[in-house]
């Protein structure tokens, strides 16, 4: 089966998943790789989306993190402030799952402005839960689709704190969790290097070249040593992904 | 005027529109379509919020000619995350001064917004982040009935809507529809007493193109129309003559019940 580098970028995130994990699910990309993982080899993870819904079950992919299908689905669901306290200040996630509009080699993100913050080139939605998220799950898991103007040397504005200026930076501001551990473009998977933590490409996608990463980086890209090749998606994942996502298209197309 | 995707209050920002009001400092942890309509309008000078956005969709098109061109008129705003906004209103439920909780280390915000200080814990030293709590003037919100009593009833993804009449100093609640007893219900149901509720009014639908869990389902087709309709000044100007100030909060009942 022939499949597109979103396709690979969802089905490379879903794996990294495990059914033991509880996972905060930020909305979008990160949205499909979760589902996709529950409907595949990791049947019993849990989702939380930051509206309160927990252990949810959509047949869909919702269009916000607020859908209706989201609280149907759920075990149970709490209100905001009791997730943003009890569970994610709690530091009941194993994960979160996040993407940005720009991410420097630190995995820092920006989803905050292109340009200043007074006089911005572009307003961008803002942080949302990311913020706290980065700072409170066990481990951060990012998903974007890489280009020079969102893989940048310098954010414009630091929305979500990754690994900082590097080396100990989360130590030295007391952070507890291990912040990014994986990166996961429509090109490669990034992993930070163990001592610099800069992301470093640990597998490369199918059929990519390393100068295609580097033309699609807005800074020097590290190879690890050894890097491998992603596995191709396997017709199972394709064939469950692309019925979800049909699925979510005609149930987005309907107006009640 | 909250509403974290479900419980919108549609009906009642549409109102606020029609009746001219001005100068508004809108606070929402999500502003959504109403309050790109509010802007659009020049209903506001300032903007309280911690994602700004049409979700799964894109921009605010009407904030950001705001902020960005200063159309209709500029605007000002205080940027948060979600979680200082979410500990904020708590606070102000509660009646506390401010909130405290573990955030905002190694980020920009606190350099642009000053309602962020450092604490440090009293008793363990730790350094937290401090936020003021949030006290609206008029907290408005969306629920699902009242009952004859004028107690109010929540259910499903209740976001913030409880926080914020507790944390207002007045409240305005739209509601499906009124009954006579709320009847079985589970122990831990999400009720405001009517004394702590300032007006409730019966507007079926009110929260189209939100949604009302158990009455009707988010009109995901009308948040991706708004795109286009917004991107244009005059396209939008068309829109809120014919959809806002040409109607009233009966309009909102054709969407009442519609698919549950």
């Amino acid at each position: 089966m022939s499949y597109n580098p979103t396709e690979m970028m969802t089905v490379a995130a879903a794996r990294t998943l495990r059914d033991s994990d509880i996972c905060f699910v930020g909305i979008g990309m990160p949205s499909a790789a979760c589902n996709l993982a529950r409907l595949t080899h990791a049947p019993g993870i849990t989702l939380i989306y930051e509206s309160g819904t927990i252990a949810t079950k959509p047949d869909v992919l919702p269009l916000s993190i607020g859908d209706g299908e989201l609280c149907d689905t759920a075990l149970t669901t709490v209100s905001v402030p009791e997730m943003f306290r009890y569970w994610l200040q709690g530091e009941r996630f194993t994960v979160g799952f996040l993407r940005g509009a720009q991410i420097d080699r630190f995995a820092n993100l920006n989803t905050t402005v292109v340009g200043s913050y007074d006089k911005p080139k572009t307003r961008l939605p803002g942080g949302g839960g990311a913020p706290e998220v980065s700072c409170a799950c066990g481990e951060i898991y990012i998903i974007m689709r890489q280009s020079p103007r969102s893989f940048v040397q310098r954010l414009d504005f630091v929305t979500s704190f990754g690994h900082g200026e590097g080396g100990d930076h989360r130590a030295r501001l007391a952070l507890r969790n291990k912040g990014p551990t994986r990166l996961i473009t429509d090109l490669a998977v990034y992993e930070p290097d163990p001592v610099t933590k800069e992301m470093t490409v640990t597998s490369v996608h199918p059929g990519v070249s390393a100068d295609a990463i580097r033309a699609n980086t807005g800074s020097p890209v590290r190879f690890a040593a050894h890097a491998a090749e992603t596995p191709p998606p396997t017709e199972h994942e394709l064939s469950v992904l692309r019925a979800l996502h049909a699925r979510t298209a005609r149930a987005h197309g309907k107006a009640a | 005027m909250e509403g974290f995707t479900h419980l919108i209050p549609f009906a009642a920002g549409h109102e606020v529109i029609r009746q001219g009001r001005r100068r508004l400092t809108l606070i929402r942890m999500t502003p959504d379509l109403i309050y790109d309509q509010l802007i659009g309008m020049g209903c506001a000078d300032k903007l309280v919020f911690s994602w700004v956005g049409n979700p799964g969709v894109g921009s605010l098109h009407r904030f950001r000619d705001a902020y960005e061109n200063g159309w209709p008129a500029p605007i000002a705003i205080e940027e948060h995350s979600h979680a200082a906004m979410a500990n904020a209103y708590e606070a102000g439920a509660t009646g506390l001064p401010f909130a405290v909780f573990r955030g905002y280390l190694g980020v920009d915000l606190p350099k642009v917004n000053p309602n962020i200080k450092r604490i440090a814990c009293p008793f363990t030293g730790e350094e937290l982040a401090g936020v003021p709590a949030i006290r609206p003037d008029v907290a408005v919100i969306h629920a699902l009935r009242a009952d004859r009593a004028g107690n109010v009833l929540l259910e499903g993804i209740v976001g913030v809507q409880k926080e914020i009449v507790l944390a207002a100093k007045r409240s305005i609640v739209t509601v499906e529809e009124i009954v006579d007893d709320f009847g079985a219900r589970s122990a831990n149901a999400v009720i405001l007493p009517s004394w702590t509720v300032g007006a409730i009014v019966c507007v079926p639908g009110g929260a189209h193109p939100s949604y009302a869990q158990g009455y009707y389902k988010r009109d995901n087709a009308y948040y991706k129309a708004w795109d286009a309709i917004s991107r244009d000044r005059d396209a939008f100007l068309a829109w809120i003559k014919t959809n806002v100030l040409g109607r009233g909060p009966d309009a909102f009942a054709t969407y009442a019940a519609a698919e549950e």
